[in-house]
């Protein structure tokens, strides 16, 4: 180089970059995702590699000929939020509501706001909960766990955890069940351990800080055990609610998504506390069994206003 | 271990020069001495072209509050009073001598052996840092007997010693503890006289465990002083960040260390008052650290003031091939050099050669809002806030977001995942909303 | 059938109420203004860019309908039309003002001053400013980042993508100084505009001593007082290494121009001369 450099400082960089998060991210989905397919064999790679896929090619469509500018796929955002929005659905889903949710969540969640970054909503959830409420049957018609099927939409549907909560008996071989994801449920959300030990890596990793997940966990199991000791009769135990249903999921992987949530520690606490009053208020009062997908988009809605009023610790 | 409580990062230490001994660099034909400080006014040239001056003697009068006299560090004839690029990018006045010959100034006691009993008072220990133009020696080169003298009303409990040297690849005063021990002890006997406090603390990273031992076992001799280490971690070098990692107490916004009891002195300008109130020496030299990736042999180098610094990297091997970037200072908050032919100034704590492939910074892309730079800032101030503020000089918000604030220690560009200029932002809005306030001061007097 | 009229008769009820609860309110609290403030801020241009001293086009026409004369007031962007219409709204009489422009006062194009650094970092002059004094030798010249193409309001100047440096158009420019106040080397100056557009200024403002700024650019000025000496009306200084035309005593004569050793001194929309001096070298960088 034939002319010296001047910068402002700093002149070093730590090295950490996009890619290195995101990568991050989808090394942590993993062993849920691992999970799923043992449990829900074909129909869960499929609905995955439909889901990514489809991600990666809107997002390039839209970034290439709508927007004409550089398309950003390398980033591996698009495939972070196709693995989340699979996550989220049931294995026996057809491709074309897959293709139809990957639409929303890239085109209208993601890239109408300007693309990474500036999307005020999670595009995945936003996806899934499009998919939701214009499919409802499709969506909670959740496949039977059968190891290593290659059945995909005619596979065997029974009830999750969630909703065939009521008045169940809380057992070991039950808790069990649910540690290892041996349920009824979205393809992602059934293995507890699964999910955690994605949290551990995502901690270890300093990918996501500790405040958004044990925020919430907290607050769902302190609220449960409140109305589950006032009358056990109407309301589910603590732990099937911790472990059963996508909380898990939606705590660690959803709720933690950097563009959507607050950005600062105290901020994160409150979002967190949101996050879990307002779900346990849909599972226990609401209509729907679950409750997590709303309490996170509508705490994304707060996500601002938060920003706005909760500062971080100052010095001094 | 201790450490400071908010935020913080920590970068590669790259020490390369670490334990190299002190070198002295040869006197070269010329030297161009600065009369101007990184911080305050630049200081009265009192010489004219023809003079001969000697090794000390006064050259550059104080000229306002915040300002330092200047010293000859060489004898020789004064060329010219003139404007010289220096290490801050701006042409600003120098002093330019021609060197002849090496003759000091009398009253400059030149042996070696340390001189432990200081039998001055507080104020004529004070005259003499002053007229020794003494500043801190950190980078900041604030005057030391500013510091040293509290406002009214104000009394200090606890002076210390900034021994922690967070920025990479810089090790010059890691080396002066090491050789200098003794008298930095005596030094900081003398500065706790002045301010009159019993107790010194030396702040030492624990990355520099040679040091600590050393020192704790010369402290032992010399009451009231303690030596600390400390939990790796940038920007601990920072006064207040120092502060909290040794006493826990935070310095408010806007208020100086006093304000806590407390005053914080650097090791190398602690050894520069030894210097100058034990041996009669005012400060015309200074240790400083030259390294890089690609450096061939890095070490640390005791240079006078005024020498171009492409003398000193010629002494110490060149400079290396493929060099991109040139920086002055550590690479955390060192100023980018246009060039070599820049003299030695007193905030001169090294030189790192940035080979080509790690000078261009990488694209900056959308903040993808991960939070990162909030919880690395050691301030507790939002970085990516005040960046977007910045850019649409939303000047007022800025203020109450606490701009001010910003230390500009850098931890939020290093470690910003989409390589955004957040830092070149923030200065920018500090520096104007500084400007506002300062105008708005006016005006009400 | 019920359900209708009654939904009917209690959204229609709220809403009368509001509207007369609105209808109070207003009165109550009408601010009482100079109609002649609203006739005046019609007849501006609504550039609201602050040429004129005061805080957009309302703060003008206040002050235009406050003040005893309109003798210190004026529109850079309307000029003389607009403010005789002003005039005629407020029966006072329109003064005209000399119509001025902005002039970039640095020719240090790549070619006269050669780049020593490269910068990397924001693409903002301020930063740039902040952190050195530029890429090239000279601490005084344009460090072409355009602060002053985004502090426009008219579209008038812009950064030439070859010389880097700024060049302002003059149908476009209002001389509003947004340019004059962006620019951290203050650069840029209001001039008078001159009989049919023509100028005579010091593209320089380099105040380093001769030898040295001669060395950074081969454009600068030098301040070797040719000019000063030439000049039969006084209209040249020379300060801080640089010499300067008072645009108000400056004949246009052109004398200055042909002495001048470094072609620091740049005429505009002249016609060619007659009998041309010899140019050493390379021909004047014009703002055309």
């Amino acid at each position: 180089m034939d002319k010296l450099i001047i910068s402002p400082a700093p002149h070093i960089h730590g090295g950490d970059s996009i890619e290195k998060n995101m990568r991050g991210v989808i090394i942590a989905m993993m062993p849920a995702l691992l999970v799923g397919f043992y449990f829900f064999g074909m129909g869960a790679l499929i609905v995955t590699l439909v889901s990514v896929g489809s991600c990666v090619l809107f997002e390039y469509l839209i970034q290439r000929f709508l927007l004409k500018i550089k398309p950003t796929i390398t980033d591996g955002s698009a495939i972070v939020t196709g693995v989340l929005l699979a996550m989220n659905l049931p294995s026996n889903i057809p491709v074309w509501m897959v293709m139809l949710g990957a639409l929303f969540a890239i085109g209208v969640a993601k890239m109408s706001f300007g693309g990474l970054g500036n999307n005020p909503f999670n595009p995945a959830l936003a996806g899934r909960v499009f998919l939701l409420i214009s499919f409802p049957v499709a969506m909670t018609s959740w496949p039977e766990p059968a190891p290593l099927t290659t059945a995909y939409l005619d596979a065997q549907t029974g009830a999750t955890a969630l909703s065939s909560l009521k008045g169940g008996e809380v057992d070991i071989p039950r808790i069990m069940n649910l540690l290892i994801g041996k349920m009824g449920g979205s393809l992602g959300e059934v293995s507890a351990i699964a999910i955690l030990l994605g949290l551990l890596y995502l901690l270890a990793k300093k990918i996501i800080s500790w405040h958004i997940p044990v925020s919430i966990l907290v607050t769902v199991a302190l609220f449960t055990s409140i109305l589950h000791l006032s009358n056990p009769e109407e309301f589910a135990s603590p732990l099937l609610h911790l472990l059963g249903g996508g909380l898990l999921l939606g705590a660690v992987f959803m709720a933690t998504d950097y563009a959507t949530s607050p950005m600062n520690p105290r901020g994160m606490v409150v979002f967190g506390v949101g996050i879990g009053i307002i779900t346990v208020v849909i599972r226990e009062f609401g209509a729907y069994p679950e409750g997590v997908s709303f309490a996170i988009l509508i705490m994304n809605a707060f996500t601002p206003l938060i920003n706005n009023y909760i500062k971080p610790k100052r010095f001094g | 271990m201790k450490t400071f409580r908010i935020g913080g990062i920590h970068p590669k230490e790259n020490k390369f020069s670490a334990g190299q001994r002190i070198k002295t660099v040869a006197l070269p034909d010329r030297v161009v001495i600065p009369l101007a400080h990184y911080s305050g006014m630049p200081s009265r040239a009192v010489v004219k072209k023809g003079d001969f001056v000697k090794v000390g003697q006064l050259i550059g009068q104080a000229d306002g509050y915040v300002s330092a006299n200047v010293h000859s560090s060489v004898s020789g004839r004064v060329s010219k009073v003139d404007v010289q690029l220096d290490a801050s990018g701006y042409k600003r006045p120098a002093v330019f001598i021609d060197v002849e010959g090496d003759e000091w100034l009398e009253s400059i006691d030149l042996t070696t052996d340390i001189k432990r009993e200081c039998h001055f008072t507080k104020e004529e220990i004070l005259t003499k840092i002053q007229s020794a133009g003494i500043v801190g020696l950190g980078g900041a080169t604030f005057p030391a007997h500013v510091k040293l003298a509290p406002p009214p009303g104000k009394k200090a409990e606890v002076l210390i010693i900034n021994g922690v040297e967070c920025e990479p690849f810089l090790t010059c005063d890691h080396q002066l503890m090491l050789e200098k021990g003794e008298e930095i002890m005596v030094g900081i006997t003398i500065l706790m006289k002045v301010l009159a406090v019993e107790k010194a603390v030396i702040g030492i990273e624990n990355n520099k465990q040679d040091a600590v031992e050393y020192l704790r076992k010369i402290a032992k001799s010399y009451p009231g002083i303690r030596v600390v280490p400390l939990k790796v971690r940038y920007p601990q070098g920072g006064e207040k960040q120092l502060i909290d990692a040794i006493l826990r107490r935070q310095v408010p916004s806007g208020k100086i260390p006093i304000e806590v009891g407390t005053v914080v002195m650097n090791v190398a300008t602690t050894f520069a008052v030894y210097e100058a109130v034990q041996k009669g020496k005012p400060l015309m030299e200074r240790v400083m650290t030259i390294s890089g990736k690609e450096v061939q042999n890095p070490g640390n180098y005791l240079v006078r003031l005024g020498v171009y610094l492409s003398e000193v990297v010629n002494q110490a091997g060149g400079v290396p091939e493929r060099t991109g970037k040139i920086i002055g200072g550590g690479p955390m908050m060192g100023r980018s050099l246009m060039n070599l032919d820049v003299p030695m100034a007193k905030g001169s704590a090294g030189i790192v050669f940035v080979p080509d492939r790690d000078s261009v910074r990488g694209q900056d892309r959308n903040c993808i809002r991960c939070a990162k730079c909030v919880t690395v800032c050691p301030m507790g101030l939002e970085p990516f806030l005040l960046m977007n503020q910045s850019e649409r000089e939303m000047w007022d918000e800025m203020e109450q977001n606490r701009i001010m604030d910003c230390i500009e220690c850098g931890s939020c560009s290093y470690t910003c995942p989409s390589n955004r200029p957040l830092l070149d932002y923030i200065r920018y809005g500090k520096t104007t909303v500084g400007f506002r306030i300062r105008s708005r001061k006016a005006a009400k007097v | 059938m019920n359900t209708i009229l009654a939904a009917i008769l209690i959204l229609g009820g709220i809403g009368i109420l509001l509207a007369v609860l609105i209808y109070f309110v207003s009165e109550k609290f009408k601010v009482i203004e100079d109609p002649r403030y609203d006739q005046v801020e019609a007849t501006l241009p609504a550039a609201n860019c602050g040429g004129c001293g005061f805080p957009g086009c309302r703060g003008f026409a206040v002050a235009c309908v406050e003040s005893d004369s309109l003798d210190h007031l004026n529109c850079t962007v309307g000029g003389i039309e607009t403010m005789e219409k002003v005039a005629s709204i407020l029966g006072k009489t329109a003064v005209a003002h000399t119509p001025t422009v902005a002039v970039v006062r640095c020719g240090g194009d790549c070619e006269h001053r050669p780049r020593m650094n490269e910068y990397d970092g924001v693409k903002h002059c301020f930063i740039a400013h902040n952190l050195y004094s530029g890429e090239t030798g000279c601490s005084w010249g344009c460090l072409g980042f355009g602060d002053c193409e985004l502090s426009c309001d008219f579209d008038a100047i812009k950064v030439n993508p070859i010389t880097k440096i700024p060049e302002v158009d003059e149908e476009k420019c209002t001389s509003c100084g947004a340019c004059v106040r962006a620019c951290p080397k203050m650069l840029i100056e209001i001039r008078k505009k001159g009989p049919k557009s023509r100028r005579i200024y010091v593209n320089c403002r380099n105040k380093d001593k001769g030898n040295i700024s001669r060395k950074s650019c081969n454009v600068s000025c030098i301040a070797c007082n040719k000019c000063f000496k030439v000049c039969p009306h006084e209209a040249i200084s020379i300060g801080d290494n640089l010499a300067f035309i008072h645009d108000d005593k400056c004949k246009l004569c052109r004398k200055c121009v042909e002495v001048c050793p470094t072609n620091a001194i740049v005429e505009l929309n002249f016609p060619p001369r007659r009998k041309p001096v010899e140019a050493e070298g390379e021909t004047l960088v014009t703002n055309k």
